[in-house]
């Protein structure tokens, strides 16, 4: 395609350049971004798009090249410069303080005095009308991440920019909560605003883009008309050769196979003022089998996970059961000690410690399960044995890193997250229970953490899935439950399971009933 | 009566320096940012304080002093961890035995030497009326300045944008510079506040609670003024009570001491110590609190990628 140098170009990027030590995050970029268009940002982990984002925002300096703003030179500074410039950003970690309230977050980026309460009707009233319902009240520490990323979205657009930077919006939002934001964009480009989409989803970049820019290693690799490309092409043009497509081995005889996790009657009452009651969750997952957990962010899938888990333990020991036994009142170490393991929501601070090497990392989540390989006599750590142990398992989920043994927060998110998953896959365990396992992670690595999913039932393990992600949910689960308001539905065998059901589901049809009642319909 | 009024005076005087130099290194925190060396900012402040106030004989002057060489001291603690990004424990650390020497070498000429004494409020009528006149209307200058200091930090920290600010540094820096917020600017003033604080809490000990200089004489008390902050979880009337129970079981246990009760006097001197705990842990039982007023960004150093 040829450069485009009209006038209408709101923002233009000339070999932009970034180059931290010997690694080139960006390579003589260029970009035009035209008045009230949707240009999407494309390529995989670490090709190089955050950087440029950053740039663009002004949190990171380039080493060479030029942004025209509006057909004027700019140096965009630091991210005040931005914000008066007029472009917003919705970022993809969230930029949020977990400490203070929704209001008071909003209240930080938009730099009048109007007071808190004010600020909190014009978020109120304008999450309603974008369909991003949102109470300004709640901390933000008590909120799903989907909830924080609508903060992100309502703070930025309160903020009226020229030119929105969206990374990875509907990684966290259930597929109507997508549809409300595609409106909200389509009325934003509308109005003249430009919109830079970032976003590993290519069947949305096609629905909604009107122009592509895909980066591969720091370089521009090509600009393409997404609605002229099909998915398969533009992952192409990401990745450089084709996608792998997921590949589920029907699961046989997993009737009969024992249950090697069992939930019965869980009930947990709410441990915060915002936190979601569990009321009486029943569930079995075979050897052999995955089963998908569904649902709308903040419908108590975290009070599940850290239930099942142990992160929080419970007064009936018989609520959750491993292997057949009871393991309710196990702590997370005794539950791993019988052969369970877990991955999750959060990558940094929560499955990783961002200031630690991965080996590191993996010896605080093995420690116990790998004592005699990892710690020899006297308590002694073998670093020699859990640095190739790490080795083995970023060679095992192709983990791509600037150094031998990189701080955990110095990886990409999808390579931590392959880290992770990793990390738990390379002790087989017989129960895998992962939350999000692919949230905000890119087409090849999260095709590359599915199939390992898969390959590990099939091997006779019970992997339980929890996810915002319905396509991923329908890629890799033998069956679907959905969790809607702490209650957990039956699950629906993947033959009978449409995005439909599962819709009504998780706006909160009657669970456990509801598929009864459509087979007879 | 008066004897009880007395007490309760004494009790004030005892508590006023701890609750300045704690709400001083209360913002400080809350921006993110642990200075350790209140004790040695205090002493700086006591030092200064006494020699202006000596040398000019207004203890006015002296009390400008305090405040100006505690903060001057903090420029210090705030140029190495903020612009040179050092450790925050070690800098804190090095500050109070810097201060504490540089103090003692500087004072050598004022030991013994008479010192000024910031005189009480006397509001004719008022300050004589029994009991009240003297607790309400007549007690020296800063337990009022003290007691105006907590309302005005509460109102800043909760209440203005600039304070808010300030607490989304304190909750994480890099969120903070993401929004194009100045977190170092930020982080200078707070540090150089809570240096005016310490060292006015500084002055407060050589010009109004024993006026004269003694090396030392801030005995431990900027390292309660540190607990304080903590275990009032960072929350300023939290930190008025925990002041006022150290000081009031201090004074108790002077008096229980005087009258020979057979208890030892160690535990006795301990008592003030363990019923602060006691009670600022009671009252931050509430997990939620505790977490949401936590600055979880403190102590760490921040260096903006460029």
């Amino acid at each position: 395609m040829s450069a485009n140098h009209d006038r209408a170009n709101l923002l233009e990027v000339r070999g932009l350049t970034k180059i931290f030590g010997t690694l080139t995050a960006c390579d003589h970029i260029d970009l035009n971004i035209a008045k009230g268009e949707i240009h999407a940002l494309l390529g995989e982990n670490g090709a190089g798009k955050s950087t440029l984002v950053k740039m663009l925002f002004g949190s990171l300096e380039p080493n060479s090249g030029e942004i025209f703003w509006d057909g004027k030179a700019v140096n965009i500074t630091s991210p005040g410069v931005a914000k008066r410039l007029g472009i917003g950003m919705v970022f993809q970690h969230f930029s949020l303080f977990e400490a203070l309230t929704a209001a008071e977050n909003i209240a930080l980026s938009l730099n009048d005095g109007s007071p808190i309460s004010t600020i909190a009707a014009k978020a109120r009233a304008l999450s309603y009308s974008y369909g991003l319902p949102l109470d300004p009240e709640s901390l933000v520490g008590d909120l799903s991440v989907g909830e924080r990323q609508r903060i992100e979205i309502i703070r930025c657009l309160l903020q009226t920019p020229q030119l929105i930077i969206l990374d990875e919006p509907t990684s966290v939002l259930t597929p109507q909560e997508a549809d409300k934001l595609f409106e909200t964009l389509e009325r934003l480009r509308a109005e003249g605003k430009s919109i830079l989409y970032i976003s590993h989803r290519l069947e949305e970049v096609k629905r909604i883009c009107d122009r592509a820019t895909v980066l591969r290693h720091g370089k521009v690799v090509g600009h393409c008309n997404p609605r002229q490309e099909t998915a398969a092409s533009l992952a192409r043009m990401m990745v450089g050769n084709e996608v792998k497509a997921v590949v589920r081995a029907p699961a046989e005889g997993i009737e009969t196979a024992p249950a090697l996790l069992e939930i019965r009657g869980l009930t947990r009452k709410p441990a915060t003022p915002f936190a979601i009651p569990l009321k009486n969750v029943n569930l079995n997952v075979r050897a052999g089998e995955v089963i998908g957990i569904a649902g709308v962010a903040g419908n108590g899938q975290g009070e599940f996970f850290e239930a099942v888990s142990g992160e929080v333990l419970q007064q009936d020991a018989g609520s959750v059961r491993i292997r057949g036994k009871d393991a309710g009142a196990l702590s997370i170490t005794g539950r791993r000690l019988m052969g369970a393991a877990f991955v999750p929501e959060e990558r940094l601070g929560h499955g990783a410690a961002p200031r630690m090497k991965l080996s590191e990392n993996l010896l605080l989540s093995r420690h116990a399960t790998d004592g005699k390989s990892f710690v020899g006599s006297g308590g002694m750590v073998k670093n020699a044995s859990v640095y190739s142990a790490a080795q083995r398992i970023i060679t095992a989920m192709d983990v791509r890193k600037s150094a031998p043994d990189p701080e955990a927060a110095a990886l990409s998110g999808g390579n931590l997250q392959k880290f992770i998953v990793g990390r738990e896959l390379d002790r087989k365990p017989s129960v895998m229970v992962v939350n999000q396992p692919t949230w905000g992670v890119d087409a090849g690595a999260a095709a590359h953490i599915r199939q390992a999913l898969i390959e590990l039932a099939r091997s006779g393990s019970a992997v339980l899935v929890i996810s915002q992600d319905l396509d991923e949910l329908f890629e890799l689960s033998d069956a679907i439950a959905v969790m809607h308001n702490g209650e957990l539905s039956a699950p629906l065998p993947i033959a009978e399971a449409t995005f439909e059901k599962i819709g009504l589901l998780m706006g909160g049809a009657e669970p456990g009933h509801a598929e009864h009642t459509m087979e007879t319909a | 009566m008066d004897i009880t009024v007395n007490i309760l005076l004494t009790i004030a005087t005892a508590a006023t320096p701890l609750l300045i130099a704690a709400i001083g290194e209360l913002v400080v925190e809350r921006s993110g940012v642990l200075n350790l060396g209140v004790e040695g900012m205090m002493i700086m402040g006591a030092v200064g304080g006494f020699g202006a106030g000596y040398l000019t004989g207004s203890p006015w002057i002296g009390l400008l002093a305090a405040i100006i060489v505690g903060a001057l001291f903090s420029l210090l603690f705030a140029v190495m961890t903020l612009s040179l990004a050092t450790n925050q424990v070690a800098t804190g650390l090095s500050l109070t035995l810097l201060g504490l020497g540089l103090s003692g070498m500087i004072g050598t000429s004022f030991v013994g030497q008479p010192g000024v004494r910031l005189p009480n409020l006397d509001i004719p009528g008022l300050s004589s009326i029994p009991v009240v006149g003297r607790l309400i209307f007549g007690q020296d200058p800063l337990f009022y300045i003290s007691i105006a200091l907590t309302a005005a930090v509460m109102w800043f920290l909760f209440k203005t944008r600039t304070g808010l600010t300030l607490r989304s540094i304190g909750d994480s820096h890099s969120s903070a510079h993401a929004l194009g917020i100045k977190v170092i600017r930020y982080r200078y003033l707070a540090v150089i506040f809570g240096g005016a604080c310490a060292g006015l809490a500084g002055g407060h000990l050589s010009l109004v609670y024993t006026p004269q200089w003694v090396e030392n004489m801030s005995a431990g008390r900027g390292w309660i003024a540190l607990a304080l902050v903590v275990f009032a979880s960072w929350r300023p009337w939290r930190v008025l009570a925990g002041a006022y129970i150290f000081g009031a079981v201090w004074i108790g246990q002077l008096h229980a001491q005087a009258f020979g009760i057979p208890v030892p006097s160690q535990f006795l001197s301990s008592l003030p110590y363990l019923a602060t705990i006691v009670v600022l842990v009671l009252i931050s039982r509430n997990k939620r609190l505790t977490m949401m007023n936590t600055p979880a960004s403190l102590g760490q150093p921040f260096v903006p990628d460029r």
